[in-house]
């Protein structure tokens, strides 16, 4: 039977609702709804999988505002065990480093673990470097762009499914380890509705502060970060014509074949 | 004279154009700021690869020849990288933002407790020597300007296709280096692999983009690009469902296109997606919704079924257009 599966979780806004404000220069995501990143989902849905073949506790681990609560929930409504949310206003401003650190430092906590599965990028920051990180704060193997754990055989070795230019490998992985699982990679599955209505009212989830961590706040947010974001801008799209066709069919193609002539 | 390095990646004997292309941008900033550039190559008989890869701007190439590296593997890689690392104390590393490159960068920042900057789309260096880049996010809409500070090494991956690879007529030193380091892979081995070869689309001066909207029935995309002389691309769902390889996804986690021309079939418009086409000349969209964001994108939309305006399309380009 596995020991643990953590799961890491990240809420994000939905990238196409996200406003830039040229003259403040800020991103505001106020006004975006927000969702479990996607890969996350995927995460999750791996490891629930593995779950019911191996056995374990799915855990959820979260670091982020305590505005993810309903989120969460979410994750526990697909079946996680339990969902730790690690919060503290000292926290702001961390780039992967820290990021990679605070969460090295709460899945030790947790303890017990064999598979930490998270998803391959968020979409918002999107950097990947992440799991990697996580992998080399806790000293063990990572593997990055995974479309499936195939086996974890009883000697404590999985077998995963990595994808690659041009195709994919097998890698042989020891346990423990972390994943990053391919975006797109299965079917998150939807949540059970009397296990969704259990996660939203009743689900206790845990919150835990820097100092339940044990870590220096100087080693976190803007002051353990080795990187600085000096200004935002906005990605301009390309100048475009924007010219609608449309009608009758025959006169569309006719129209595209004569565009298409023009420019090739 | 302090170094930047560049990783130059290779697979198997066969090197990974993109990391030239960072090769030759850090030869340019080299040039600029006084630094010394050094290609980093790892792999196994690698003597071709490492005089190939030394035409495109390096002051030297340091190599590490060993059968444990002929392919990436995450932990012996690393292990590399980092003893190599501690040895020459580089100030600067730069990786070609591909699966192994983003892999590698983001291991190896954590023992140095260095910056790493994601992806960038430009690079340059400040007035205080800090390695400084532009980081897209949200799926490509939003530029951060994100400097390295108190680093060393400063680290970076680079978005492949933004630099150009050339090559330079000027001296480039090899050296050999022998690790202390044990490279057998221990706690990662890569038991067997399948891979076919790979179109790069990159660089593609015509592509048909297949959406959702094909509902996957690809026939007609490819036969389109056919009559077209292009080559197809499929935005994300179409890799994730398997019905094209990952490789000619276009988009944020995908390829970046800088055709002339490119034709997107039944593809909604989302950010992570149009990213993937903003430096193409000409863009014509068909889509049955009038009001899908494709439309802020393209230079033609057309509102239609690609199910009957396409077949009516391919009609006129097999001959009898002029009819
Ligand atoms: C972190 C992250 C990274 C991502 N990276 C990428 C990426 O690199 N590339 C990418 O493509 N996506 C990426 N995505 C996914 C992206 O957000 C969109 O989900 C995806 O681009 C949508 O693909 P689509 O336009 O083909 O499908 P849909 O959004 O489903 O759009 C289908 C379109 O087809 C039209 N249509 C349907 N039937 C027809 C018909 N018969 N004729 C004409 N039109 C029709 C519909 O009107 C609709 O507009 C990423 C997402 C995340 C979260």
């Amino acid at each position: 039977m596995l020991r643990n599966i953590i799961v890491l979780l990240k809420i994000v806004p939905k990238p196409e609702e996200v406003v830039f404000n040229p003259e403040t220069k800020t991103v505001d995501r106020s006004k975006a709804r927000n969702e479990i990143n996607e890969a996350d989902k995927n995460a999750l849905e791996l490891a629930l999988k593995l779950k019911e073949k191996y056995g374990g506790k799915v855990i959820t681990l979260s670091m982020g505002p305590p505005i993810w609560d309903k989120y969460i929930r979410l994750g526990v409504a697909m079946g996680a065990d339990d969902a730790i949310l690690v919060s503290d206003r000292a926290l702001a401003g961390s780039d992967t480093l820290p990021t990679s650190l605070t969460l090295a430092t709460a899945i030790k906590k947790i303890g017990d673990y064999d598979i930490i599965l998270c998803g391959e990028e968020s979409s918002d920051g999107g950097t990947g470097q992440v799991p990697p990180g996580i992998g080399g704060w806790l000293d063990i193997p990572h593997v990055t762009y995974v479309s499936d754990i195939v086996e974890i055989s009883q000697d404590g070795w999985a077998t995963v499914k990595r994808t690659i230019k041009g195709g994919h490998e097998l890698v042989k992985i020891k346990l423990p380890f972390i994943a990053a699982v391919e975006l797109g990679s299965n079917k998150p599955r939807f949540p059970d509705f009397r296990r969704k209505r259990w996660a939203e009212r009743e689900f206790q989830l845990k919150i835990w502060s820097l100092q339940d961590l044990g870590l220096e706040p100087d080693k976190v947010g803007f002051k353990g970060s080795k990187t600085i974001v000096s200004e935002l801008e906005e990605v301009k799209p390309a100048e475009r014509r924007k010219e609608v066709l449309s009608g009758d069919l025959d006169e569309l193609a006719r129209k595209l074949y004569e565009i298409l002539k023009e420019n090739i | 004279m302090e170094d930047i390095w560049v990783f130059i990646e290779q697979d198997d004997g066969e090197l990974e154009g993109s990391s030239l292309e960072v090769l030759s941008k850090a030869r340019e900033l080299g040039e600029k700021y006084g630094y010394m550039v050094s290609g980093v190559l790892f792999g196994s008989d690698v003597k071709k690869l490492v005089e190939e890869a030394g035409r495109y701007g390096a002051d030297r190439i340091i190599y590490v020849d060993d059968e444990n590296l002929r392919i990436y593997n995450a932990e012996v890689y690393a292990k590399a990288m980092v003893e190599l690392a501690r040895r020459y104390n580089p100030n600067t590393i730069l990786f070609s933002a591909t699966r192994n490159g983003r892999d590698l960068a983001g291991r190896v920042a954590i023992p140095f407790n260095s910056g790493l900057l994601a992806h960038v789309i430009s690079l340059d260096f400040d007035e205080e020597g800090r390695l400084t880049g532009r980081v897209p996010g949200f799926g490509g809409s939003i530029a951060a300007i994100v400097k390295c500070i108190d680093s060393r090494p400063q680290l970076a991956t680079v978005t492949p296709g933004v630099f150009e690879a050339k090559t330079f007529d000027r001296e480039c030193k090899y050296v050999e280096e022998k690790l202390e380091v044990d490279l057998t892979p221990d706690k990662y081995l890569v038991i067997s692999r399948e891979k076919s070869p790979v179109k790069d689309i990159s660089k593609s001066e015509k592509v048909v983009v297949a959406g959702q909207g094909t509902g996957g029935e690809l026939d007609i995309v490819y036969e389109l690009a056919k009559l077209l002389n292009a080559d197809v691309g499929v935005t994300r769902p179409l890799a994730d469902r398997g019905l094209a390889p990952r490789d000619i996804q276009i988009g944020s986690t995908g390829v970046n296109l800088k055709s002339k021309l490119v034709i997107v079939l039944g593809a909604s418009g989302a950010p992570h997606f149009v990213s993937g086409i903003k430096d193409c000349d000409l863009v014509i969209s068909i889509n049955k919704d009038a009001d899908a964001p494709i439309k802020e994108h393209s230079d033609y939309f057309v509102v239609a079924d690609i199910f009957k305006v396409v077949p009516k399309l391919l009609e006129l380009l097999r001959g009898g257009g002029d009819a």
